[in-house]
């Protein structure tokens, strides 16, 4: 079945982790002990309502605080699709945690406060979907029910966001406004009586309606070299298959097709998916390909379309989400790992940092704290095989180590 | 031909974290308890590898209070795929005095094996553990990473987690520390299922219907058949026609009431259930935080 992976975004009490606890339990996904369970703390901690966020803040630091610090992931499904939902924390200082959930995901809800408006961490997380190019937003108006279901309070949230749309440099993006009160259950799940000025569909009837496969840039074959297998059996003795997922578009018996770093010349001659050869490899199918001819391939090699070549190069640019409590500074070392090459890198030029806020970036910047976002240029060395993150999702993104501590500590997007 | 689009997407992405344990560390293993994820796990192994063998080693933590089935089924198993087993036990450690049996109604070995894991770990230096644990099983465990780092103490710091993205996999570590792995984190109890159908896998006996010795507590439905389950004597042995859908530790996991004798009924049964698998899981109802606290002392 389709899976579709869903991130959320929104400020600490905004609803993200009741929306959620609302989606599972209109879509009768609570399991009657889990739900259970909800009814007995909720009353416990003397809530007149059912405290649905219980259902996904799993830890314990969480529900002490009333609040979600970490990404917790959660399944539920329909007759037609299942739907991963990374549940992200609002607060500022978790910022990374949502760049972490929203990385992988292919759709992402917004969620306002009716009663607060367009806040300042509406324009950083929309801003975060944007820098990773996130096509589907929807963004839910929530808490109706506080706000008397106003329909003209809807339509100023409406203009303000809309707004901020104009700021974004990624246009390709559809955006659906959604007014909810997850915790009544308004236009969750169910078509509320309350909004009968609202003829749109509800939060699960769009997600129904969404085309996952289209989301992911489609971009053009990469095939990083993530494993060689050599059985050396005595049926397999010569067999030599490159283990590897496909990234972008799709690969088949007898494409003519470049290796590099070494830029040298071969074809594909099978494809193995388990123990069928198939004709053609998909992007995001895990595959082995044999090559006609014996070429010297290892982890971190990509083959790649003969008429299609990535950039080769030793240096780039990208936009950072920086992510450790340790700065990052010009002349520091990191690892970087593009895909499943890792590379030695060094931060040759901190251009600027880019307020998340849309209201501009900060030139002569020394060094970059936790949570910052800056364009940066990196020296490696040795080169690496890329495109830019507006045309390559897989490609055009990598992540930062650090040496010392072993880390990841920031995420890249090529420029 | 077949076009590989139609194949799960949560199949390639499991085969992908595969490849990525067997090249970045040097001494995996594949955490091998016999029930159905972990054998979930080993198709999906050799899927990865193949035509190559799996190139780690399974290991299995035995707490000595498993069901028989699953360790006659786990035995076969590794005879008939040619894999390399290794059985470390939980009553070493007891005779050992390194943990202390629980005695009493609500005794469980389930929290010993924790000791014996992380000992095995040392003993082996295993530096990657594949696990077959799934976010939807419970709500600590929906926190987890995919590659989860723990200390030297096998402890697993949950505020402190490194950020996972995209599907990168960043697995750096020092000496000392280890990394566990979990494949299906993104797969729920019917995904499982619903593989373990479409690839016809078998699976241990005790997964279907059949006639068991049982009693009741607290409204759960426990085995008679063995002594390591503690029972009162006005608990009542009676023969129910029961399966389990989970099969850890046999002093903690009970079974539930079902006619589903085929994997089909049972994927149509576990569609139509309203009990999460986990509730039929002793351990977790120890605590709000049963999982956390477990997890935060190195249990997988």
């Amino acid at each position: 079945m389709d899976v579709l992976k869903i991130a959320t975004a929104g400020s600490v009490d905004d609803g993200k982790s009741t929306l959620i606890g609302r989606l599972l339990y209109d879509t009768k996904s609570l399991t009657t002990d889990k739900l259970e369970a909800i009814e007995k703390k909720s009353k416990q901690l003397g809530y007149d309502y059912l405290d649905f966020s219980l259902a996904t803040d799993g830890l314990v630091a969480e529900r002490e605080q009333g609040i979600t610090i970490d990404v917790a992931h959660i399944y539920f499904s329909t007759a037609a699709k299942s739907y991963i939902i990374a549940d992200t924390p609002g607060h500022v200082e978790y910022t990374r945690n949502m760049v972490t959930g929203a990385s992988t995901s292919q759709v992402a809800i917004v969620l306002i406060d009716a009663r607060k408006g367009v806040i300042e961490q509406t324009n950083r997380h929309f801003f975060i979907n944007n820098l990773l190019r996130i096509k589907t937003v929807i963004v839910a108006i929530n808490k109706m029910d506080l706000v008397d279901f106003s329909e003209e309070r809807y339509n100023e949230i409406k203009a303000d966001f809309e707004a901020l749309m104009s700021k974004r440099d990624y246009q390709d993006q559809s955006i659906t406004f959604i007014p909810v009160s997850a915790l009544k259950g308004d236009n969750v799940v169910n078509k509320s009586d309350n909004t009968p000025w609202y003829s749109g569909e509800t939060l699960l009837e769009h997600l129904e309606t969404i085309d996952q496969k289209d989301v992911f840039n489609a971009g053009t074959p990469r095939f990083p070299v993530q494993y060689v297998i050599r059985p050396k059996t005595e049926d397999y003795h010569d067999f030599r298959g490159y283990a590897g997922k496909v990234y972008g578009g799709e690969l088949s018996v007898g494409d003519d097709v470049v290796i590099l770093p070494s830029q040298t010349k071969s074809k594909i001659k099978e494809i193995h998916f388990y123990d069928q050869k198939v004709q053609t490899a998909s992007r995001r199918s895990s595959v082995l390909i044999t090559l006609e001819d014996d070429v010297n391939i290892s982890r971190g090699d990509m083959i790649v379309k003969a008429n299609d070549l990535p950039i080769i190069d030793k240096q780039f640019t990208a936009t950072i989400s920086w992510m450790d409590s340790q700065n990052l500074t010009a002349g520091n070392k990191y690892v970087i790992q593009h895909g499943v090459n890792k590379v030695l890198a060094k931060v040759d030029t901190i251009h600027h940092k880019i307020n998340p806020d849309y209201s501009g970036i900060e030139e002569s910047i020394a060094g970059l704290g936790m949570n910052d976002i800056a364009t940066v240029t990196f020296k490696l060395n040795k080169p690496v095989f890329y495109d830019a993150f507006k045309d390559h999702r897989t490609n055009g993104s990598f992540i930062i180590i650090d040496t010392k501590s072993n880390n990841t500590v920031g995420a890249g997007f090529i420029q | 031909m077949i076009d590989t689009s139609n194949i799960n997407p949560l199949e390639n992405e499991a085969i992908y974290i595969m490849r990525e344990v067997a090249a970045q560390f040097e001494k995996p293993v594949l955490l091998f308890s016999g029930g159905k994820d972990s054998i979930t796990l080993v198709r999906l192994a050799q899927k990865a590898f193949y035509p190559a063998k799996i190139p780690f080693p399974l290991m299995h933590i035995d707490t000595g209070h498993n069901f028989p089935e699953t360790i006659e089924f786990r035995d076969r198993l590794v005879k008939e795929l040619g894999l390399e087993l290794i059985v470390r036990d939980v009553q070493d450690s007891i005779d050992e005095g390194k943990v202390k049996e629980e005695s009493g109604r609500y005794a469980s070995r389930n929290q010993l094996q924790t000791t014996t894991l992380l000992d095995a770990i040392e003993e082996f230096k295993f530096d990657a553990c594949i696990g077959g644990a799934r976010r939807d099983e419970e709500k600590a465990r929906a926190k987890e990473r995919i590659f989860s780092v723990r200390d030297d103490f096998g402890q697993w710091d949950e505020k402190n987690q490194r950020p996972e993205l995209f599907d990168m996999l960043n697995g750096q570590i020092e000496l000392g520390q280890n990394v566990r792995v979990f494949p299906i984190s993104n797969w729920t109890e019917l995904d499982v299922w619903s593989y373990i159908q479409k690839e016809n896998i078998e699976i241990p006996s005790i997964y279907f219907a059949h006639t068991r010795a049982t009693f009741l507590r607290d409204g759960l439905i426990w085995s008679a058949d063995d002594a390591v389950v503690y029972r009162d004597e006005e608990e009542e042995v009676v023969d129910r026609i029961v399966r389990f859908r989970t099969v850890g530790d046999m002093s903690c996991t009970a079974a539930v009431l079902s006619e589903a004798a085929d994997i089909s009924s049972v994927v149509q049964e576990i569609r139509e259930s309203s009990i999460s698998e986990r509730g039929a899981r002793i351990d977790d109802k120890r605590s709000e935080a049963a999982m956390e606290k477990r997890k935060q002392q190195g249990y997988f």
